[in-house]
């Protein structure tokens, strides 16, 4: 999982597995991290993500609340067919604001 | 372990850990490869086994090394079933908030069930005798 500043947007480039025991912890730190140091606009780019479970949602889910309670929004890219399926079953593409195009997902915060 | 041709059944006793998960993952993958499911079907599975493992490892037996999880996988052409069992304190549907409701859409968890459901084609619990819960999923070739 890394981060990358552009403008005064964190694009999260997450890899992987996001699951019990495995990515959920480096999502949670990460997203605590940015907050404390007042980063409040954040792009999470799960292009490359391979596999979430309802553990790695609930992280997914907890880092939307923790930005938003910081007064930033947290915002998606790059949904993989699977990463799609999750969010429409669980109704959760009622709450993320989601992006296929990275430069739209930027533009969106401003 | 039993097989023939147009069956396979598999039964393990496992342990109360994330390795467990792993294992059963793999189990099952290689059962519905072996009987003709698809990777969509395949990943549907997956996800299935991997929910209803975690639940019973977590929160079943929570991780409670003397408690084991019980697996069987029940592979025949078309069908694939899936059983798990756990020796935990058993659960009521009514136990489980409605993920879905609008007040419960952003807890961070309570949403596995509804995964099982959602990726198998059966998906049914009870009470285990003397004690936990056996939840048997069931996934056919070709249907969503």
């Amino acid at each position: 999982m890394t981060n990358r500043q552009v403008g005064d947007v964190t694009v999260i480039d997450a890899a992987g597995r996001i699951t019990l025991g495995e990515g959920s912890s480096a999502f949670r730190d990460t997203i605590k991290d940015l907050v404390t140091k007042g980063d409040k606009k954040v792009l999470l780019n799960l292009s490359e993500v391979s596999y979430i479970d309802s553990s790695g949602i609930g992280e997914l889910v907890s880092g939307f609340t923790t930005v938003s309670n910081a007064g930033g929004r947290l915002k998606l890219l790059g949904l993989t067919k699977r990463v799609q399926d999750l969010l429409q079953i669980t109704k959760l593409y009622t709450v993320f604001e989601v992006f296929d195009d990275e430069a739209a997902g930027l533009a969106s915060f401003s | 372990m039993s097989a023939s041709f147009e069956q396979e059944i598999q039964e393990y006793q496992l342990e109360s850990t994330l390795d467990s998960v792993d294992l059963a993952d793999q189990n099952a993958l290689d059962l519905a490869r072996k009987f003709g499911f698809g990777e969509d079907d395949q990943n549907s599975i997956s996800m299935a086994v991997r929910e209803c493992m975690v639940n019973a490892v977590a929160h079943g037996n929570k991780y409670n090394a003397r408690k084991k999880v019980y697996l069987k996988l029940e592979a025949m052409p078309g069908t694939l079933a899936v059983t798990i069992g756990d020796e935990g304190d058993g659960f009521k549907d009514t136990d489980v908030p409605d993920p879905l409701a609008q007040e419960n859409l952003l807890k961070q968890s309570g949403r596995g069930l509804l995964l099982m459901r959602a990726f198998m084609d059966e998906c049914e619990h009870a009470a285990r005798v003397p004690q936990g819960t056996l939840v048997r999923m069931v996934k056919r070739l070709g249907e969503v």
